[in-house]
């Protein structure tokens, strides 16, 4: 007996259906795994997880896995076809046009039911972008599971998470100010200094 | 029973005006208890424990970023090193999470042989775990040895198939590394016979041991819904009487043909979590002996597989495996290149970790070295 697949489609109106005014965004999974999740807003976020946790029919009573993901600015170039006046005659020309699509930074939480033997539902939350506005809310509230994965994020990504019980660092040391999973981490040059530093400056 | 319980911490406890002064120690992270360096920074009114805050990090070598620079192939031989007691199984979850990503079919005597060497990881990681368990409590050598003593035979096997007792590196998305020749199967077949009369010396050592029973019975006792919200997952979800396995909820390679039970415990403690694993190891004898039985003959893996270079279709997919410490999934997201975009590993053994406080509340020190040796850990997940 293999678990059952939850279709994202069906999730997201049943949200829809349960918490008025709420905005999910279904995105699509080009992988032959077709796990395809649901982006949450922020306001709602903590009311959604409630519910989904709570449904009978869902279940969701299990957060598996929570991690971060970092979409650094990234330049999309489409060809377009436009039509132009060229020496007075109307030509279709092509026209390289550039958008740039603003980084953000992304926890990503893959929800299962142990009661209802079914799952991945995946949720996501996305911050304004990569440097000021990085806070999104914390699900720990209703999932104990996301405590330290929370903190996790926290910790590589610098995603911060409002309403969290103890937000700290959890795997680099207190003293550490970057975020290390960041696609634009650059490690520092001479990899044993910075970390005797510190220890010299706790010791002291 | 309402949700609510799950969801809030256990009552902090207040401290007994006339208990005296709190005392704050830092257990590890050097200490032979922490099983690899954990600390554990406890507050303590005389022998209770009052609070206690875990700190991790000091085997972390950010496994997830070496992984996001290398290829899909390269990454293989560092899952070896994230649970170093069961490199087979980390094997696989990275192998299962690349075949989802990928669409990548595994021939079906891999299917086996795969089941076949995890079965015998997690007989070797549960019997060294009862071992390290009786250590923990005080019972220095012998029941460690009698594990070791077996574990040592099943390290064996895997060095005349990979040609490594612990870093296994032997599967492949696609399949496995090499196939097992006749010779190798009659030897595991002839462990498998010989198995159980170790388990039944064993069990009866320990299972109805007076100072066992009054160490562990009642003592760190998990209750089912806050192991179900804090995400605990393996032996230790199940002790706490939950019934969920991935091998039968997902039924993953060839699971589903084979029948096992899943045992179950009763109250969450740490004697129950002993019980689990001592169960567990006789049902993977079970599967074990039906695999070994229906093993088809045939490839073990896709010449065509692309191992080298692999550049999946942009998407993600989210992999898990029953691993013996409890789900371990890979998360991977490609963008149509060689390298992963995103490389996560779940890992069961720090987030086990979450409910140690709720589980120590109130208990002796003593007692903490004896719930953190039920819970199961290794560093080298737990910090990746």
């Amino acid at each position: 007996m293999k678990a059952q697949t939850i279709n994202a489609e069906q999730v997201k109106a049943a949200i829809e259906a349960a918490v008025p005014g709420c905005r999910v965004e279904l995105l699509h999974n080009g992988s032959p795994s077709a796990q395809h999740s649901l982006v949450l807003d922020h306001e709602h976020a903590v009311e959604i997880a409630h519910f989904l946790r709570d449904d009978a029919e869902l279940r969701l009573d299990f957060c598996s896995n929570v991690t971060g993901v970092d979409w650094l600015d990234t330049e999309i170039s489409e060809k377009v076809k436009t039509k132009k006046l060229v020496d007075g005659v109307e030509t279709e020309v092509e026209e390289v046009k550039k958008t740039t699509v603003p980084g953000r930074l992304e926890a990503v939480y893959h929800l299962f039911s142990m009661e209802m033997k079914h799952g991945p539902v995946i949720v996501r939350l996305r911050t304004g972008n990569r440097t000021d506005d990085v806070r999104v809310p914390s699900l720990t509230p209703v999932w104990r599971s996301a405590e330290f994965q929370e903190r996790e994020v926290f910790d590589l990504y610098g995603v911060v998470f409002e309403g969290h019980p103890d937000l700290r660092r959890i795997l680099m040391w207190d003293e550490f100010t970057d975020h290390p999973m960041r696609k634009d981490y650059v490690a520092p040059a001479d990899d044993d200094e910075p970390l005797h530093a510190a220890a010299g400056e706790r010791a002291r | 029973m309402s949700v609510e319980i799950a969801e809030h911490r256990m009552t902090e406890l207040t401290s007994d005006p006339e208990g005296g002064q709190l005392l704050e120690i830092s257990m590890g992270p050097h200490h032979p208890s922490t099983h690899g360096v954990f600390r554990m920074n406890v507050t303590l009114e005389g022998e209770r424990v009052m609070r206690l805050k875990p700190v991790f990090g000091y085997l972390h070598r950010n496994h997830e970023k070496i992984a996001e620079n290398a290829s899909y192939l390269a990454s293989i031989p560092y899952t070896d090193r994230l649970d170093y007691l069961c490199s087979m199984t980390n094997n696989w979850g990275y192998a299962l999470s690349v075949e989802k990503l990928a669409g990548i079919a595994v021939p079906e005597r891999a299917e086996y042989i795969r089941v076949i060497v995890a079965e015998l990881t997690r007989l070797q990681n549960h019997a060294s775990l009862i071992g390290f368990l009786m250590q923990d409590m005080g019972a220095s050598g012998t029941p460690l040895m009698y594990a070791f003593r077996e574990r040592e035979k099943i390290l064996d096997l895997f060095e005349s198939l990979t040609g490594s007792r612990m870093m296994c590196n032997y599967m492949r998305f696609g399949g496995v590394r090499v196939d097992t020749s006749p010779e190798w199967l009659d030897e595991v077949r002839a462990l498998v016979g010989r198995f159980p009369q170790f388990l039944d010396e064993y069990e009866q050592l320990l299972t109805e041991n007076e100072i066992l029973m009054s160490r562990t019975q009642g003592v760190g006792v998990l209750p089912r819904e806050l192991a179900v919200n804090a995400g605990v997952t393996g032996p230790m979800l199940r002790a706490s009487g939950v019934n969920y396995d991935i091998r039968k909820v997902d039924g993953y390679g060839v699971y589903d043909r084979f029948a096992f039970r899943v045992p179950l415990g009763e109250h969450g403690d740490v004697y129950d979590r002993y019980m689990m694993r001592a169960l567990e190891m006789r049902e993977s004898l079970k599967i074990l002996e039906q695999a070994l039985r229906e093993i088809p003959a045939g490839p073990v893996i896709d010449p065509k597989t692309r191992l080298r270079g692999l550049r999946p279709k942009a998407g993600e997919a989210y992999g898990r495996i029953e691993s013996p410490k409890g789900e371990l999934g890979f998360f991977l997201i490609s963008n149509g290149t060689t390298e992963p975009y995103r490389y996560r590993v779940r890992p069961p053994s720090l987030i086990n970790l979450t409910v140690l406080e709720d589980m120590c509340l109130g208990r002796s020190v003593a007692d903490v070295v004896v719930i953190l040796g039920s819970v199961d850990i290794v560093l080298g997940e737990v910090d990746r």
